[in-house]
């Protein structure tokens, strides 16, 4: 069997989350950039754009789930590089606490700004 | 079954002149990943300007994109976003066991391609920058 490149331990709920989310934001993000960088160009952005898009349910039910992905596949990846780095007993318990409610912290903060903007 | 590749320290860098395809992949895929999520936590700082109303969302949001500076870093922006999105469905494909023998091949091909979507960006993001 070939050998296995990659920084995560295969078979754990982790690993195949970090994989899922992965196929999720190669999508999304692609999307997220194009729609806000060649539709509608950074310059042009407003408020006003920014609530029309968020308003549309589909578009923020896309982007909350795109936050919460992004943050998770973000997080546990710099997660598992400082594990790959050695980290061990009290400081990967020190990464996993400060790493988790960071992600958690980001995650409110993020949907506070989509209901802000749609109007919730 | 599987086996773990023990790739020894990166952080020696005397070892950069050994380093192969993979390796150099390896090392891009962490640098870009670590860029992305440095600007995810940047990006909803700024878009929580939100907040405090429309006025200082727009009043932030046209002050950043009014400089050049920030135009540019948009660029690089992309090119790690696009780097990180090509490499990724490479290490898709990799774990699901398709391309392991062409995995050179496909992180030049990542390389490049990523080369020629930002050149071709460019201007859309460089305009009314200077």
């Amino acid at each position: 069997m070939a050998e296995r490149y990659s920084s995560f331990r295969s078979g754990s709920t982790t690993w195949l989350l970090q994989r899922l989310t992965a196929a999720f934001l190669v999508v999304v993000l692609a999307f997220h950039f194009f729609n806000l960088h060649f539709v509608t160009h950074a310059y042009n952005i407003e408020f006003a754009g920014s609530q029309a898009r968020m308003s549309e349910v589909g578009y923020y039910l896309t982007m909350v789930l795109f936050l919460v992905t992004a943050t998770f596949h973000g997080v546990n990846g710099v997660y598992n590089a400082l594990v790959n780095q050695g980290i061990e007993g009290k400081a990967k318990r020190a990464a996993q606490i400060v790493l988790g409610l960071a992600g958690l912290l980001l995650v409110v903060q993020g949907i506070r700004v989509a209901n802000t903007l749609a109007g919730f | 079954m599987s086996e773990s590749y023990d790739r020894g320290l990166v952080e020696d860098f005397g070892r950069w002149t050994e380093f192969s395809a993979g390796m150099w992949a390896w090392v891009f895929h962490k640098f870009t990943g670590w860029v992305l999520v440095g600007y995810l936590f940047t990006h909803i700082s700024v878009l929580s300007t939100s907040l405090q109303g429309a006025q200082a969302y727009n009043n932030t949001l046209s002050g950043l994109e009014s400089l050049a500076v920030v135009r540019i870093l948009e660029v690089g922006l992309l090119a790690v976003a696009v780097f990180h999105i090509l490499n990724g469905i490479r290490l898709l494909f990799v774990d699901l066991g398709v391309g392991l023998e062409a995995q050179d091949k496909s992180f030049y091909a990542s390389l490049v391609l990523t080369g020629v979507i930002v050149v071709a960006s460019v201007p859309t993001f460089l305009t009314g920058a200077f």
